[in-house]
């Protein structure tokens, strides 16, 4: 497989394709992703997924690929369809068409709300979940992960009296039990502050640079932007974009016409994260009929 | 599973206030409408006012001396007696509201018996402010009364079966202190017989004496019968009883099989509901059974907590209440048995409910406004209501396991027939309501 770290953008219907990048246009702008390295073939790849819920269609198929340590955002105004698309890469539901390059068991999964037992401390939710999924030394994952999620200390507190962020990261932490090489989280950081936010990105940043392949839902774009190596964009179900963070704001710059101009050779970041870009990002989803 | 089993027992231990609500509220409800459907009312206070003089207490039967008072006693068994002087007294209790009834018997009882020229006439006097105990009251006395006069009845028949007897046959007979020898129907025929012989054949005397001679042995004969007819005057109706179903439990004994049924319900059908719906409110059902656990492996593991707990619970209810209650230890087995299938088809119920909630509140009010109606249903007796009516009632209880497990515990614990039909019974709902779980859950839980 030599496809590069990238999403399939053949899905894109309605006049997003154009945008999107298609395999192997991937500019490499934003965070340094590791598409040239030997590692650089698709350790998940989803093609032409489609869901239907009655006459409305979650997704129209939508496909995507991602390497090694590569660090996805799919974001999207609410009902885009992001979470049915974890939902999918991670099997808890089947799609009605298209398929997943992955058994789910190879996919670790976060879900948005803390799937923890709050009744039971951090360790023995750990160690339950350990050993439910047949580790073979539990005892020894569980140290590791306490030592991962920097929260040894609070080992034997029960997960009722953590804050939003520790918790976030005992579910975290359960996600990565099987040490999947693929990651998903649905919107890790929704419901938590600044400051939790920042350790619980912290930590998943540490994930990828030790080769684990995080694909994450948020409909914070400013946050897409500043851990994500690429960006899938979702309305409505469709694929409407994929590429770099800053080949989002080109897209959006041109798309838009009013959003804010940028001299040659201008960092991209510091304008997606401005609050004139989402006011632009709106605009554009809406200019496609979003 | 085993992992998933031991949380769940960690989460009970660390849940103490929850436990207890959850094994004393059941109990203690479960005693109480035991108790309450193995007790009758409370005795009714009833003032009694005997104004029969105590020198006048006694009547003569057919030689035989009765105490009227003494038929008083059965009477005194089912009410709560209130003794007064006087018949106004009697009915200002009633009136003040201090006793339900009143009963008087008057002065001239004991005198109208004695005669039996007119019927002795006792008064009741009634207080309705509580329709279920004035028509107790009402239904015991004139039970009572009704006793009475069967039992008078019969003396007064006896004396005049032997009255009778001393007509047809003759013999002594003492009236005021005095002796006195009475021919009877049978000695007066056979004197007729020897003077008949004396006289001319075919002579008009002889023909009239053997006229008198046919009657006598005629009235004797009848009068052999008339024992038998005034037996049955004394009872025209007798009570036959036979019992053509259920089984003789005793009262106290059928109120201790509802009251382990009520209190198995509600643990077994709390607990397994509970126990799934927390999955889904801790998040935890999808990230389980994403490979971690089937759903069916899941249900399964919640059947077992919830079976197992409230089976233990509900044996050791049973050997506290043996120590009240007469128990047969020696059907032991078939306890088990019994609180095992109904535990079994209660967790599958409760994993239905618990498969279309989200919350354990929400899954524990559920099974409270299920249980509460399904309890009452099972226990309407029949008669009670229209014949279509309880067909109904009989399908709907049919369809929930607590009928069935009352069944098989009162067949378990007091012999009341077989216990494999309600078994089996058990073990088909708890395939129906297992099946139903898993395909709620299936249909409502992603």
């Amino acid at each position: 497989m030599t496809e590069p770290a990238s999403a399939v953008g053949e899905g894109s219907k309605g006049g997003g394709a154009s945008l999107g990048n298609v395999a192997g246009e991937s500019s490499g702008a934003g965070p340094p992703a590791d598409t040239d390295s030997p590692h650089a073939s698709a350790v998940l790849e989803a093609r032409d997924l489609v869901k239907r819920y009655g006459e409305r269609e979650a997704l129209r198929g939508v496909s995507l690929s991602a390497s090694r340590g590569e660090l996805v955002a799919v974001i999207g105004p609410n009902g885009a369809g992001k979470t049915t698309l974890l939902s999918i890469l991670a099997g808890i539901q089947k799609p009605d068409e298209g398929s997943v390059s992955r058994a789910p068991a190879e996919i670790g999964w976060v879900p948005q709300q803390a799937a923890v037992y709050s009744k039971l401390t951090v360790a023995e939710n750990l160690q339950l979940f350990a050993r439910l999924e047949k580790v073979d030394d539990p005892r020894a994952t569980v140290e590791r992960m306490l030592e991962l999620t920097d929260l040894r200390d609070r080992a034997g507190d029960q997960i009722g009296e953590l804050s939003g962020g520790n918790r976030q990261r005992v579910n975290i932490a359960i996600g990565l039990l099987g040490e999947q090489p693929v990651l998903l989280l649905d919107e890790p950081s929704a419901a938590l502050d600044p400051r939790q936010r920042e350790r619980v990105w912290e930590f998943v940043l540490s994930l990828a640079q030790a080769g684990t392949t995080v694909i994450y839902s948020t409909h914070n774009i400013q946050e897409a932007e500043r851990h994500a190596q690429r960006v899938l964009v979702l309305a409505d179900g469709e694929l409407i974009f994929t590429g770099s963070p800053g080949e989002l704001e080109i897209a959006v710059e041109r798309g838009e016409g009013d959003a804010p101009s940028r001299r040659s050779g201008e960092e991209a970041g510091p304008l997606v994260s401005s609050p004139d870009f989402e006011s632009a990002f709106v605009a554009y989803l809406r200019q496609r009929g979003h | 599973m085993r992992w998933l089993l031991l949380k769940d027992l960690r989460i009970l231990r660390r849940s103490p206030l929850l436990v207890g609500l959850l094994v004393l509220y059941p109990v203690v409800i479960a005693t109480l409408i035991g108790f309450a459907l193995s007790r009758g009312p409370d005795k009714p206070q009833v003032a009694f006012a005997n104004l029969v003089p105590e020198s006048a207490t006694e009547i003569e039967l057919g030689g035989e001396t009765i105490d009227v008072t003494r038929q008083a006693g059965p009477l005194f068994r089912a009410i709560d007696p209130v003794r007064v002087d006087t018949r106004e007294e009697a009915i200002a209790k009633v009136e003040d509201g201090e006793v339900l009834g009143a009963l008087v018997i008057p002065e001239d009882t004991t005198r109208k018996l004695q005669t039996g020229l007119e019927p002795a006439e006792i008064e009741v006097f009634y207080n309705a402010d509580d329709p279920v105990k004035s028509s107790y009251v009402r239904d015991t006395i004139k039970a009572q009364v009704q006793d009475a006069n069967s039992a008078l009845t019969k003396r007064l028949a006896k004396a005049a079966v032997e009255y009778l007897d001393l007509i047809g046959t003759g013999g002594q007979f003492e009236i005021f202190g005095r002796e006195l020898d009475v021919l009877g129907l049978e000695r007066a025929e056979q004197i007729l017989r020897e003077a008949a012989v004396e006289l001319p054949p075919r002579s008009d005397a002889r023909e009239e004496v053997e006229r008198v001679i046919a009657f006598a042995r005629l009235a004797r004969d009848n009068l052999d019968l008339s024992d038998e007819v005034l037996s049955s005057v004394g009872s025209p109706i007798s009570v036959k009883q036979t019992q053509l179903d259920g089984g003789a439990t005793p009262l106290s004994s059928f109120a201790v099989a509802i009251a382990v049924t009520v209190s198995l319900m509600f643990i077994t059908l709390l607990l397994a509901a509970g126990a799934l719906a927390l999955e889904r409110e801790e998040n935890a059902f999808l990230r389980l059974v994403r490979g971690l656990v089937s759903r069916t492996g899941l249900l399964l593991e919640k059947a077992g907590l919830a079976a197992v707990c409230s089976t233990a619970v509900c044996l050791l209810m049973l050997a506290a209440l043996g120590l009240f209650v007469d128990l047969r230890w020696e059907r032991f087995p078939l306890w088990v048995a019994g609180v095992t299938a109904g535990a079994l088809a209660f967790a599958a119920m409760g994993l239905a409910v618990g498969a279309l909630t989200k919350e354990v509140r929400a899954a524990s009010l559920l099974c409270v406004m299920l249980s509460l109606p399904l309890t009452f249903l099972a226990l309407v007796p029949s008669g009670s209501v229209s014949p279509f009516l309880f067909d109904v009632v009989r399908v709907v209880s049919a369809v929930f396991p607590f009928k069935p497990t009352l069944d098989a515990l009162d067949a378990a614990l007091n012999d009341t027939g077989g216990i494999a039909g309600p078994l089996l019974h058990l073990l088909a709902l708890f395939v129906a309501f297992g099946t139903a779980s898993r395909l709620a859950l299936r249909r409502f839980a992603g």
